[in-house]
């Protein structure tokens, strides 16, 4: 499996870490809904096919991306540095 | 449909084994049942004999996708133990490794449990002292556990290297006796023709693509092979369970599918008399009664529904295995392969009525669901039949995430690949 990081390239899966699915939303710090932690702690869609996750190229340039991927077929779909999508106001960890 | 006898197979033979009878009715799917048991694995069919069994409820439907013992049935590497660390774990495990020392006589159908052992090598002053402890919460859970020391173990199991060269020297190891292996696929077959003598329907090439449902209360299945109404609708499809509860309109649920590889070598004379884990990693390896050895390790640490890992993790397992048993170095492997494993947040399983009405649950089995058949069959069972849980099961709830009562043995947290 090789993924596409977006500062080195395309490298084996080995010198990534796996972090996990990438759509979780973390509540805010000061709520204490106890439903919202306890989804964002322990629930996850664990879709077959397409899903989004985290990695962190610990063995090169150690970015944290998110990675398209399919649960399926393990074909990478795409990759995008996680700083990036955080700043467009999309998910963070 | 006769007992298996001495005189049955001495029948048999003199007649050229041609009048054997298949061991299950390939069933049609009727239109309602009592209850229907989702997946036709070890668990599923253990559920389905128990229900019959114990509870008198004859009118059940076990549906499976694929053909029986397709799935994590026959995927495992066949370790049936209980040397678990809290006391949950040790009941419900320990109450299982009982239910396997009578199985073969229970279900008349030779699931070759060999009680051969399990040892859990320990390779630093500071694991040890961890067995150990494990070791006296399993004694004191009732269970069984003995400390071999390195010259013990030398003695017992000759092949491990014990050189001064070894990377990870054998400082001792942790031996339960009672545990062992089985043959998997005969757990499956000995459970499905069980519970079609009892009058189980046995639904092969049969799989679930909806619910059925009055208002929030599930009422039956939709499948392949037309719609089926149940009173009771229980689910024990382990890596699948996410996909299924999708479709019961649940999206997010406490589970993760990952992949977990298991290998086995060509066979060779025999070189291991009991089931050894290494602890300088992840890796558990036994002999099968063929000679090969099976082993597996770690899961590939992704989520995945491939049923195949990667070459990365390969490496790994057998650096390790040849760190272990340095003589393994030039054995040839026959055969590797996949499952997906149903990985649960806290690397316990899910036994429970729910989540929705109508709805029961059996999931969460990560990569310790062989070993668990009967017990989880017997209480999964009994929470249908009775709509409470068994005392064995009571702990394993889909609500202990949210009151903060999860069972995690290595308290590992909410990271599955890690459990």
């Amino acid at each position: 499996m090789l993924i596409p990081c977006p500062h080195c390239g395309p490298r084996d899966v080995q010198e990534f870490s796996y972090q996990g699915d990438a759509t979780r939303k973390r509540p805010d710090p000061a709520s204490t809904d106890v439903h919202a932690w306890h989804a964002y702690v322990y629930d996850r869609p664990n879709p077959a096919g397409p899903h989004r996750e985290y990695w962190q190229h610990i063995g090169g340039c150690r970015a944290h991306i998110v990675v398209e991927r399919d649960t399926l077929s393990h074909e990478v779909l795409g990759a995008a540095f996680a700083s990036d999508l955080s700043n467009q106001g999309g998910t963070r960890p | 449909m006769a007992e298996y006898s001495a005189l049955s197979l001495l029948k048999n033979a003199l007649s050229g084994n041609r009048d054997w009878r298949p061991a299950w009715r390939k069933a049609e799917p009727k239109p309602a049942y009592d209850v229907v048991i989702v997946g036709g694995g070890g668990h599923g069919l253990a559920t389905a004999y128990y229900l019959a069994r114990e509870h008198g409820i004859a009118r059940v439907a076990v549906l499976e996708k694929g053909w029986l013992g397709s799935g994590n049935i026959g995927r495992n590497t066949t370790i049936v133990r209980s040397n678990y660390l809290l006391p949950e774990s040790i009941r419900f495990y320990d109450f299982s490794v009982k239910l396997w020392e009578n199985l073969s006589h229970a279900l008349n159908y030779n699931v070759m449990f060999s009680q051969r052992g399990i040892l859990n090598l320990a390779h630093s002053p500071a694991q040890a002292d961890e067995y150990i402890r494990r070791g006296n919460a399993m004694r004191h859970g009732g269970g069984d556990a003995v400390w071999l020391t390195r010259h013990e173990i030398a003695r017992r199991v000759p092949g491990i290297d014990f050189s001064p060269r070894a990377r990870f020297p054998v400082v001792g190891g942790l031996l339960q006796p009672r545990a062992g292996t089985a043959r998997h696929d005969a757990v499956a077959w000995g459970y499905a023709r069980a519970a079609d003598r009892l009058g189980v329907d046995i639904v092969e090439n049969c799989e679930v693509t909806g619910f059925l449902r009055e208002g929030d209360r599930i009422t039956g299945v939709a499948t392949t092979r037309g719609d089926i109404r149940a009173g009771k609708v229980a689910l024990a499809v382990a890596g699948s369970t996410s996909r299924l509860m999708r479709m019961a309109g649940i999206e997010r649920f406490p589970i993760e599918s990952h992949v977990l590889q298991a290998f086995v070598t060509e066979a060779v004379k025999p070189y291991v008399d009991c089931v050894v884990t290494f602890g300088g990693g992840h890796l558990y390896m036994s002999q099968s009664d063929k000679g090969g050895l099976v082993f597996g390790g770690d899961l590939d640490g992704y989520n995945s529904y491939a049923q195949r890992g990667n070459l990365p993790l390969v490496k790994e397992v057998m650096s390790e295995m040849v760190a272990m048993f340095p003589a393994t170095a030039r054995l040839r492997l026959l055969r590797s392969w996949g499952g997906v494993m149903d990985m649960s947040m806290d690397g316990s399983p899910i036994i429970t009525r729910g989540p929705l009405p109508g709805m029961y649950l059996n999931c969460g089995w990560c990569y310790g669901g062989f070993k668990a058949t009967p017990a989880s069959g017997f209480s999964f069972a009994w929470t249908i039949a009775k709509d409470e849980p068994h005392p064995i099961n009571a702990p394993f709830t889909l609500s202990r995430f949210e009151r903060g009562a999860v069972i995690d043995e290595k308290g590992q947290g909410p990271t599955p690949k890690l459990h």
